[in-house]
């Protein structure tokens, strides 16, 4: 080839991103990206929750079009591409979470929907042709197992390598991995990685985005760095390394902390001591949750922190370990126990563990409580509707009546209702599990309001959040999990993102 | 009483209308006596049914154990000389104790509802049918219980007990259904077992809780259906009753998934069923059709309800849409983009 440019371009990009933007109402999610993506090229992909990542890769996929820019595949302008399209140029996804069927077996997941037909009017499946076309995949992933193994008997490694099967198959030019190793034990990534590397050297092109930096030091020919939808930076691969990734990450100073807490932090309400959980039973927490303190628990996805707060909440059983409320060695066996010890959680998903969508507001709001309520075992309308409207003018939920359906309401008054529960009954422990998230700005603030007044009145609070401005903003102290356990614990002189984020992600700080 | 109550009870004013007019024997005392009676008898099996379909679950072991609770009822009564006050209480805790074993099963051991229930359903009817041997227990020639048979299958005022029994209990689950803090927090696990948990509601106590309520009127009404027979062949007494119960429920307006439904609903389910078997016979419509015009109504009843819900939820969605256009454009942007994700 003739290239008059003096710049040495290795092959020219397959694909190519020219402006790309995509704005929601009151959000931009990727605001004018551009991006180009040659044969045979790994980048890292990196930025914090919501910084666009996920958006750029709905637009990859033709779920999402995006409103302004161009996508130049083999030298094709797009304004969008369809699901169909982005599958027909060879852009293969491995998500996060495995979209795998686990009661059909490898053969018939990768080739779901693209069945080989035999002859004839049945359309019957032809299993021969099947297993043949789907040996030489697995042999390329260097997976050990046959095609007829069922899913379900598969490791989740060995489960990533047919979802890796099932990219090759459609003879991908372009795997973007998500997050592929959050949930895999070390060894298991190590193949991951060097699945990667063959993939580069049969020319194949790939996107690993990773919260784990130094995996993406390692594979990675490039870096791109995503803020707030914008790409902020990109790291050649002599200049990529864990601190400068974190600077390009973070950029923005943090907003100062919402309110200033009114007093000091109290005794001890709750002690974890080496309490285990199912997520990583091998691995011991141990954590102080004081009166008065809002304890930010940050930490990757994945990382036992929710898991943690099922166990502290009595959803889950603890394995092995010792809960101590006011000193006192405590069980809880059941969400009713935790309740009784006004342990209270208010949870990630709203709507598969919060509330009722389909029950009015006074409903989810007295679910609770509703034997105080009731006199005899009956409930009293009059009561029940009195203590909701105290509730709701208390939150400012903003709702025509207390009778209105859950459902209808937006993300925040919907969390609102959550927290009402909980207020009436005098709360001692309360866990917040992601509190925001979903939650427009104006409603953000008003839950941290909250959680102030409820910490200045006494209430020890454990707060999960996966938002580090949030966690900075809002916490006391911070916690840090990393894969199952407290990687260190900063007071409140020493927040800063970076040292955050470089526990969270298994680094020790000074 | 819900808007979908009041459609029931028309539904049945307007198909009584037209059969009266068509057979005025409809409206015979005798007749209607008749069929109070049944709604008396299959309204207490539904009425437990419904305690069930309300959490989510199905009890598929209905009409075994009315074949089962009353083969042991009679043979209790009249070949064991059991006085009947006190067979009556032994066959109630019997039924009870077996609600609690499915309720056990499947809220400890997690088994399905469908399938304990269908196992319930083998196992009680062989059961029925070992216990006599495969032959029918029935009363001797003369044997009389004045009282048992007075309050089982007597009138008063020319209205059959049964049919005043069916409303004094009906009256009691309302009020335990809609009033109580247990009813409420079974329409909360019916209707999301896991917020209900995790608000701190005994989740599996109460839907144990709901099986034993199923089994307690089973029973009740298994010495009801005794007693309206008198003798009993244990391979067919008591079949597909369940389902009847079931049909009762999805008429009166419960959904199989749970958390929706109303008692007042199952009841008028349990009328305009028997008005309908009513209908068959009157109108001279050959008894062999009695199932299929039993379905086919069910079905013409879901459906219209199925498609009232659509529309209603599509004109709700327009007028949401329509809000947020109008509203202050920060507020409605705001709404957009968290329900957006």
């Amino acid at each position: 080839m003739n290239h008059s440019s003096d710049i040495p371009a290795p092959a020219a990009p397959f694909l190519s991103l020219s402006g790309v933007g995509k704005t929601y109402p009151g959000v931009v999610a990727l605001d004018g990206l551009s991006l180009d993506i040659r044969p045979g090229e790994v980048i890292g992909l990196v930025g914090e929750n919501g910084a666009g990542k996920s958006t750029l890769m709905k637009i990859l996929g033709g779920v999402v079009s995006p409103d302004r820019g161009t996508i130049t595949l083999d030298g094709v302008e797009h304004t969008s591409l369809t699901v169909e399209s982005s599958i027909a140029s060879g852009i293969a996804f491995v998500h996060q979470e495995l979209n795998l069927f686990e009661n059909l077996d490898v053969a018939a997941n990768i080739y779901l929907g693209r069945e080989p037909l035999k002859a004839g009017p049945l359309k019957l499946v032809d299993r021969d042709r099947l297993r043949e076309m789907v040996k030489p995949l697995l042999k390329r992933v260097g997976a050990h197992f046959s095609a007829d193994t069922p899913v379900a008997a598969l490791s989740l490694a060995e489960q990533q390598m047919v979802e890796i099967a099932k990219a090759l198959s459609i003879n991908a030019r372009l795997v973007i991995f998500d997050e592929p190793t959050s949930s895999l034990p070390l060894a298991e990534t190590e193949r991951l990685l060097s699945i990667v590397a063959s993939l580069k050297a049969d020319g194949i092109s790939v996107i690993f985005i990773s919260h784990r930096l130094h995996e993406v030091e390692r594979v990675a020919d490039r870096v791109v760095v995503l803020r707030d939808g914008a790409l902020v930076g990109t790291l050649a691969k002599k200049d990529i390394g864990h601190d400068a990734m974190v600077k390009l990450m973070i950029g923005r100073v943090l907003a100062a902390r919402t309110a200033k807490p009114q007093r000091k932090a109290g005794a001890v309400a709750l002690r974890v001591s080496g309490v285990r959980t199912a997520a990583y039973p091998g691995r011991p927490v141990d954590l102080d949750i004081r009166y008065g303190e809002i304890l930010g628990l940050a930490g990757l996805v994945g990382s036992g922190r929710t898991e943690l707060a099922r166990v502290l909440f009595g959803i889950d059983r603890s394995y092995g370990g010792r809960v101590l409320q006011d000193g006192r060695e405590v069980a809880i066996g059941s969400a009713r126990a935790a309740v009784a010890r006004g342990i209270f959680l208010v949870p990630e998903d709203r709507k598969r563990n919060g509330i009722l969508l389909d029950l009015p507001i006074a409903q989810n709001i007295t679910l609770a409580d509703l034997s105080s309520l009731a006199s005899r075992f009956m409930v009293s309308a009059e009561r029940e509707t009195l203590a909701a409207e105290k509730q709701r003018g208390r939150l400012g939920i903003k709702a025509p009546s207390v009778s209105t359906r859950t459902g209808t309401l937006s993300g925040g008054n919907q969390q609102k209702v959550v927290l009402a529960k909980w207020l009436s009954m005098n709360p001692k422990v309360m866990i917040f599990d992601e509190p925001t998230r979903g939650i427009d700005i104006g409603a953000k603030n008003e839950i941290y309001g909250l959680m102030r007044t409820l910490a200045d009145a006494g209430v020890a609070i454990l707060m999960i959040s996966s938002d580090m401005e949030e966690v900075i903003g809002v916490s006391d102290r911070i916690a840090v999990m990393h894969e199952g356990q407290i990687a260190g614990i900063l007071e409140d002189d020493a927040f800063d993102q970076e040292s955050v984020l470089l526990l969270a992600v298994g680094r020790h700080v000074r | 009483m819900t808007r979908k109550d009041l459609g029931l009870l028309l539904l049945i004013l307007v198909v009584g209308v037209v059969v009266a007019i068509i057979n005025p024997r409809f409206l015979l005392p005798i007749n209607l006596a008749n069929t109070s009676n049944l709604i008396g008898l299959f309204g207490i099996l539904s009425l437990g049914q419904a305690f069930v379909i309300i959490t989510g679950g199905i009890e598929l072991s209905v009409g075994s154990l009315v074949a089962l609770l009353g083969v042991l009822f009679i043979d209790f009564v009249a070949v064991q000389n059991m006085n009947w006050m006190v067979a009556l209480p032994v066959i109630l805790l019997l039924g009870a104790v077996i609600g609690a074993i499915h309720g056990w099963l499947i809220t400890r051991l997690n088994l399905q509802p469908f399938v304990v229930t269908l196992c319930g359903l083998l196992i009680y009817r062989g059961a029925a049918r070992f216990y006599t041997a495969d032959g029918t227990a029935g009363f001797a020639f003369g044997q009389n219980f004045p009282d048992l048979e007075f309050l089982t299958a007597g009138r008063t005022y020319g209205i059959p007990n049964t049919f005043i029994a069916l409303v004094i209990i009906g009256a009691v689950m309302w009020v335990v259904m809609h009033r109580s803090v247990f009813g409420r927090y079974l329409y909360a696990i019916g209707k999301n077992e896991e917020a209900a948990r995790y608000s701190g509601i005994r989740t599996s106590r109460m839907i144990m809780s709901a099986y034993i309520i199923c089994g307690l009127l089973t029973a009740l009404s298994a010495v009801y259906f005794a007693m309206y027979t008198r003798s009993i062949s244990p391979a067919s007494h008591g079949q597909f009753y369940e389902l009847y119960a079931i049909a009762a429920a999805v008429l009166g307006g419960f959904s199989l998934r749970g958390g929706e439904g109303s008692i007042v609903g199952v009841l008028l389910g349990t009328v305009l069923l028997q008005e309908l078997q009513n209908l068959v016979n009157l109108l001279g419509i050959p008894s062999s059709l009695n199932f299929a015009v039993m379905g086919g109504v069910i079905l013409l009843g879901v459906l219209i309800d199925q498609q009232w819900h659509a529309i209603r939820a599509q004109r709700r969605l327009v007028s949401a849409a329509r809000q947020v256009e109008t509203r202050a454009p920060a507020e409605g942007k705001v709404k957009v983009a968290a329900e957006g994700e």
